[in-house]
């Protein structure tokens, strides 16, 4: 489906008390099927840039289109990881990863025997029954990942998926994520703090500077594909990381000096 | 624990009674008092059950209205200006003084009872379950929205699960309440009900009969209370946990 486009968009929250300048100015046109991660230092909007673009959040200026068309509320055919698990309480795993399908209306049949290939897929078989409370915090998380993926989205946004996983099944997770990219076409906008993992799995990164959170730069990542933990051996890696470190250190140290200042 | 406390007391109890040769009419001891109960059992049984179904249905009455009210409140906006404060005032009013006031209008019956016990009960429901409707989780809200669930989806899937837990709260405050209402709406008049019951024992000086009905009160609205707690555990498990 779509190439999305955000057009010169600020965002500020506006509260009685105060007003938080989030995002100014942003400008990011996100190919079909690309795969964009988003770095940046806490705090700096992204996951205010990630609601924007699944339509839950208003921007205070500029625009967000899919394919040219203006969009102003969620989409069907978006996907989202929230920062947090967000599981219902009242669900069992199954029934949470059930959600999407129940209130878009795909078939029950075919959709459970998908969510019992993604339970397989995220190494959570035989905790199908359990309570989300009964899960540790990773696992949560993964449940979070196949209920995005359960209504086969053209768009996936994730907000640090895997932040609460170990390094190696954030590995793991994060080339099942590629495969599934890979073989069921999708655009995905990917959140992390990693920046190792940014890059492994991005055709392009997009790092963010501190508040008020702006894009600092794009780096293309001209690594080949398919890909595996190998890459992080190939010669590029590191001058990508390099960049894409240096661009957040310079954010960073612009955003405290400055907030030293005020 | 709380048994072997409750057995001493009622032991050190008999042992003064019998000790200073208190009289039976103004304290009568644990052993008269469950001879008393024995002897009446058939009538403590019946107004057991009037009092039981004037508080069980009362507190049925009060889900049944103010869980939808509560709903409609947090719904609308109009609703909510113009039916609070007519709440509010409702529940100023103390239901001990109403009491006589629908005694007069409807009569003797279970019905005035039951709307003292409807009328007790209907506020913390009503408070609880708007409450509970009101503070969903924000990123369940995202969630759904990021489906674009339709309001009905919203309040089914999300917002009324959400709110069980709290509506549980108001029901088990509401439930201890009901058994009180039923006893103020008898005590004002009434041909039968534990309320009544103790009533008549006292002025007859029956002391132990009216001793036995408090007794039997105290264990309905325990039972009830926990009662409640049961259905809660497999109803809505997931409020107990946090
Ligand atoms: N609902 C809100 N109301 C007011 N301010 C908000 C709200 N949501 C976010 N902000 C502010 O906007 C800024 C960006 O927040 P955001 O959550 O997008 O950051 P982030 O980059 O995702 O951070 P992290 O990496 O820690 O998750 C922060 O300064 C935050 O205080
Ligand atoms: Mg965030």
């Amino acid at each position: 489906m779509p190439t999305i486009e955000v057009k010169d968009l600020s965002k500020t929250f506006r509260s009685r008390e105060r007003t938080t300048a989030a995002l100014i100015d942003v400008n990011l046109v996100i190919e079909q099927n690309e795969f964009i991660t988003l770095v940046g230092p806490s705090g700096c909007g992204k996951s205010t840039l990630l609601k924007i673009i699944g339509g839950l959040i208003r921007p205070t200026q500029g625009s967000l289109t899919y394919d040219g068309h203006a969009v102003d509320r969620p989409q069907r055919s978006v996907g989202i990881v929230f920062q947090e698990p967000a599981l219902l309480p009242w669900r069992s795993v199954l029934d949470n990863i059930l959600l999407p399908a129940e209130i878009l209306g795909l078939g029950m049949d075919e959709s459970r025997k998908y969510a019992l290939e993604l339970i397989e897929l995220t190494g959570l078989t035989g905790f199908e029954a359990h309570d989300p409370h009964e899960l540790s915090g990773g696992m949560q998380q993964r449940v979070a990942i196949c209920r995005s993926l359960i209504s086969k989205p053209a768009v996936l946004l994730m907000d640090e998926p895997f932040a609460a996983l170990d390094a190696m099944t954030r590995e793991d997770l994060g080339l099942e994520l590629l495969r599934i990219w890979d073989q069921d076409k999708k655009t995905v906008i990917f959140v992390t703090h990693s920046v190792p993992e940014a890059i492994l799995l991005a055709d392009r990164v997009v790092a963010m500077s501190a508040r008020p959170g702006r894009i600092a730069k794009i780096i293309d990542i001209n690594l080949p594909r398919p890909r595996t933990l190998d890459v992080e051996f190939v010669d590029g890696f590191r001058d990508y990381s390099v960049q894409v470190r240096s661009v957040i250190d310079q954010g960073q140290k612009r955003g405290t000096a400055k907030a030293a200042v005020s | 624990m709380p048994i072997v406390t409750l057995l001493c007391l009622i032991a050190i109890w008999e042992a003064l009674v019998r000790w200073f040769g208190i009289q039976s009419w103004l304290l009568p001891a644990p052993s008269e008092i469950g001879r008393m109960a024995i002897e009446w059992r058939r009538e403590l049984a019946w107004h057991s059950a009037v009092t039981l179904y004037e508080t069980a249905v009362g507190f049925g009455l009060s889900l049944l209205v103010g869980i939808p009210l509560a709903v409609a409140v947090v719904y609308s906006r109009i609703l909510q200006n113009t039916i609070y404060p007519i709440l509010l005032a409702l529940q100023s009013m103390p239901k001990v003084a109403i009491a006589p006031l629908l005694t007069l209008w409807i009569g003797f019956g279970a019905l005035p009872k039951i709307i003292v016990v409807f009328l007790v009960c209907f506020f913390p429901i009503v408070v609880a379950t708007t409450s509970g409707l009101a503070t969903v989780r924000p990123v369940f809200l995202e969630l759904v929205q990021s489906l674009c669930a339709t309001s009905l989806q919203v309040f089914i899937k999300v917002r009324f699960p959400s709110a069980m837990p709290s509506i549980f709260v108001g029901m088990k405050i509401a439930i201890t309440l009901a058994v009180i209402g039923a006893v103020i709406g008898e005590f004002v008049g009434a041909q039968d009900g534990l309320g009544y019951l103790i009533l008549i024992s006292s002025t007859q000086s029956r002391t132990a009969l009216a001793f036995a009905a408090l007794v039997l009160l105290t264990l309905m609205s325990i039972v009830l209370y926990y009662a409640i707690e049961i259905l809660e555990h497999f109803v809505a498990p997931w409020g107990a946990r946090r």
